[in-house]
């Protein structure tokens, strides 16, 4: 097996002339072919047309082919950090239309792509140097792989002839990524270069979308090459089916139509599918309750009369309930992940489920499938409404869904002569912003209090780090949303005071670029979500998680150049969120909450779902 | 502390937990619904399956990245060319429940290098290959026993004696347990290599639509002994 050193062309393997010849060739048989006559650029006249109409210049360089291949795919923003490694790829941007958005970090970076992605559905770009840079965007790679964001990050490496000799800034970055990439490439051929990038773009977005990389070193990018990148599409070794088996089909609609405890839980595949609608129509169609994941908040409008809002460990009482006692699950998109399921063996126990995933490998991975339908979601929720022709009988489940939503009704206490308490203020943005609102989010109470309060009701509005939990994602993911969402839709980030401090430097690329976020502090100078944890678990031994102190979140927002707002006092929430709302550049308000405030329910790690917490003392 | 100054309880008002119904059913640790009367619990069973991969930089990497990443049971991997220069064949032994070898097919068919996954039928030919280095003291004896398991002498000093067996996995423990009398100094062996028989191909076309219906077909335990033995 060769090794990746092994692969790499000889340095004049760019100067091959058979342009025409299979682009799979091994290497070293295309570098010994003798060579002087053939046309060059035979791909060239290919070229995209750019917008105005004009043919762009033929590349010239391995750099020149990877910024044409994103321009070929229609990417309009990146977001990155320059450095040595990189440098040939950033120049050959000098002269594209393509935005570039430097970030204070590349971090931020690969969040910004993230939310980016997420928002918009295509995959966003982020770029980095060789070295720390590369590793500085794994966390926001995670995470993108974690939440099948699509996401295309391209890392800059050391030349070719320096690779595992530990050059300077030299990282085995696509060894690195490898366990937290839809798939890598290591670039080692200047005339693939572009297909490379090309290719990579295609997967990230196709079938389950995730992220990919393509590590390019800079001897590739800087090689003379006139190599046309091709149109982005994934490899022949990449299958997705579209369509579910309609035998299995047949089978779940029977279930359906004689379910007596139906519900649909809509997950992140929902969105990504494009799916809502398809979903919303046969809800609405059939009477059936509806639970969402915390990724597929958004795929169903919360605020409708069959909505249960999201299950799992802090999801509502009512839709823990529903999907503990349901006899029929129509499960679209999720992968069943543990904090959804809680403990497995009480995880929906009398529920036959439907599975309907794009992922065969998330069929029965973790909860066993009784009618696998591996397939699109909109196409496969699709070939389910044709297929069930009687609703299921379940007026008293609906009923006794209501009766639920009533006995576990989200309904808080906020005492006037106590400090803010958090819902109030989520509720208060909620209020103050359209329907279409985005709200990114920390890691933390605040991101639980988001979920549960905010009344989600479009998809593509809700971006956060839900498997990976990562702190820090909220403002850079606001950047990435803000270039991503129309104009007239806001940008809110909830933020925790923990996860603020993380990235809190991406406030110098919001004033730069004048975007329009408003970052909400819920400040309760506090690590909240261990506290809470250590409150419940540890006997209140508070190690490590009470700030005791946290810099004037206000001030630091002018200093950076953004407007800065404080909060203490319940009358000062509307006016005060109204007013930095109505700010046209990044504005910050620090919300100093209630720091004893806890998130309720609460089904503690490998719990039983339907014996959710909604008190300290019940846990 | 937790000291809470107000003194009020903390929380959302509705039933308590043991106030409410609770569902009869269970599902096992492999998230399949139980019937008490018939609890399925899945044993592992070992099973070999053939990948055919793209001939690059990092596959290997990428296959044995995915079994420790994912904690799947993995006894051998052997790699090596095909009559293809672009494709490699990647042989894997591996021993786990029906879901997990379930699990193992699909997340290697998930990896782009990845061209198919096949799980060979308990019929295939499997053969290993090992060099055993044993003390020559008794060099007849030592003969004797490599002639019982068709091992060929490749290198001998005086000390020392290397014998090459070649055959099931269970042909070379056999005979590794019979050279220990001797003295073994040293072992290698190369994990399985395997073909499907007569005229079915051992890469299937890459099929993502193999039923798990089919894995559940497979009887508890398909690990046959091979042809030779
Ligand atoms: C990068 C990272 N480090 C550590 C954690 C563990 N963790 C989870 S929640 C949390 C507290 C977050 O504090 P804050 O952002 O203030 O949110 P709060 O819970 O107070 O609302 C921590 C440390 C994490 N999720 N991510
Ligand atoms: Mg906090």
């Amino acid at each position: 097996m060769s090794e990746r050193a092994t692969s790499i062309p000889p340095e004049e393997q760019h100067d091959d002339q058979d342009q025409d010849q299979d682009q799979d060739q091994d290497a070293d048989a295309t570098a010994n072919a003798d060579g002087n006559d053939t046309t060059a650029g035979a791909t060239g006249a290919d070229a995209a047309v750019t917008g105005d109409g004009t043919q762009p210049k033929p590349v010239t360089t391995g750099a020149e082919s990877v910024v044409r291949a994103l321009e070929n795919a229609g990417v309009e923003y990146a977001f990155g950090v320059q450095g040595g490694a990189i440098m040939p790829v950033y120049d050959a941007l000098y002269d594209s239309d393509i935005t570039h958005v430097t970030m204070a970090h590349e971090q931020g970076a690969s969040h910004a792509a993230d939310a980016y992605g997420i928002v918009s559905g295509e995959p966003g770009v982020c770029l980095a140097t060789s070295g720390p840079g590369a590793t500085n965007l794994v966390t926001g790679i995670a995470d993108a792989d974690m939440d099948s964001d699509p996401m295309l990050a391209l890392t800059g490496q050391v030349p070719t002839d320096f690779v595992g000799n530990d050059a300077f800034q030299e990282t085995d970055t696509t060894g690195v990524t490898t366990p937290v990439t839809k798939d890598n490439t290591f670039a080692a051929d200047p005339d693939r270069v572009g297909t490379d990038v090309s290719e990579a773009f295609a997967l990230a977005r196709e079938g389950r979308p995730g992220p990919t990389l393509v590590d390019l070193p800079k001897d590739v990018t800087n090689a003379e090459t006139d190599r046309e990148p091709d149109e982005p599409a994934t490899p022949d070794t990449y299958e997705v089916t579209e369509e579910a088996d309609p035998t299995i089909v047949a089978s779940a609609a029977e279930r359906i139509e004689n379910a007596t405890r139906p519900i649909m839980l809509l997950g992140g595949g929902v969105i990504k599918g494009e799916a809502s609608e398809t979903c919303r129509e046969f809800a609405i169609e059939h009477d059936i309750p509806v639970v969402t994941t915390m990724p597929g908040i958004g795929s169903f409008p919360e605020d409708h009369e069959l909505s249960m809002e999201m299950a799992g460990m802090h999801g509502t009482g009512y839709a823990n309930m529903a999907i503990t006692h349901c006899d029929t699950m129509i499960a679209v998109g999720t992968r069943f992940d543990d904090r959804l399921t809680g403990g497995i063996e009480t995880f929906a126990p009398d529920a036959e489920i439907i599975h309907v995933d794009i992922d065969p490998a998330e069929i029965s991975k973790n909860i066993h499938a009784d009618y696998p339908l591996v397939g699109d979601a909109d196409t496969v929720v699709s070939q389910l409404a044709r297929a069930v022709e009687t609703s299921p009988q379940a007026t008293k489940w609906r009923a006794q869904c209501q009766q639920w939503k009533s006995d576990y009704s989200m309904a808080y206490d906020a005492p006037e002569d106590e400090p803010i308490q958090p819902e109030f203020v989520v509720e208060a943005l909620d209020e103050a912003t359209s329907d279409r609102a985005v709200v990114t989010t920390g890691v933390g109470q605040h991101q639980m209090w988001a979920c549960q309060y905010w009344t989600f009701t479009e998809p593509r509005t809700w971006v956060s780090s839900h498997g990976l939990g990562t702190m820090g994602y909220g403002l850079p993911a606001a950047i990435g949303a803000r270039l991503a969402a129309d104009d007239d839709q806001e940008v809110v980030c909830i933020d925790g005071d923990g996860s603020f401090l993380m990235t809190l430097q991406g406030l110098s690329v919001a004033v730069r670029e004048n975007l329009d976020i408003t970052v909400a502090v819920l400040n309760n100078e506090y690590i909240g979500m261990v506290r809470q944890w250590q409150d419940a678990f540890f006997e209140g031994r508070h190690s490590a998680s009470d700030y005791g102190w946290m810099p004037e979140f206000d001030k630091l927002a002018e200093a950076f150049g953004a407007s800065g707002f404080r909060i203490d006092e319940y009358d000062e929430v509307a006016d005060t969120i109204e007013a930095a709302l109505a700010e046209d550049g990044p504005s910050v308000i620090d919300v100093h909450i209630d720091p004893q405030a806890n998130v309720y329910p609460m089904v503690p790690s490998g719990g039983d779902n339907g014996q959710f917490a909604l008190a300290e003392d019940q846990l | 502390m937790s000291g809470d100054g107000s003194g009020r309880r903390r929380g959302l008002d509705g039933p308590a937990p043991e106030e409410r119904p609770t569902p009869a059913g269970r599902r096992n640790e492999q998230g399949i619904r139980i019937d008490p009367e018939v609890e399925a619990k899945q044993e592992p069973r070992r099973t070999v399956i053939s990948t055919l991969v793209e001939h690059e930089p990092g596959v290997l990497s990428d296959v044995s990245g995915l079994f420790s990443r994912r904690q799947f049971n993995i006894e051998s991997l052997t790699v090596g060319p095909t009559t293809d220069d672009d494709r490699a064949r990647i042989t894997l032994v591996v021993e786990e429940p029906d879901p997990g070898i379930d699990q193992i097919k699909k997340q290697l068919r998930k990896l782009i290098p990845v061209i198919s996954v096949r799980e060979l039928e308990s019929d295939a030919m499997r053969r290993e290959l090992a060099l055993v280095k044993i003390d020559a003291d008794q060099p007849a004896e030592v003969a004797a026993v490599a002639d019982m398991y068709d091992g060929k002498t490749v290198d001998s000093c005086p000390e020392t004696a290397t014998i090459e067996i070649t055959g099931s996995r269970q042909k070379i423990d056999a005979a590794i347990e019979t050279f220990e009398q001797f003295g073994i100094r040293e072992i290698d062996r190369t994990g399985t290599t395997a073909l499907a028989r007569g005229t079915q191909s051992t890469a299937a076309p890459a099929s993502t639509t193999e039923s798990t219906a089919e894995a559940a077909s497979h009887p508890q335990n398909q690990y046959a002994p091979a042809d030779d033995d």
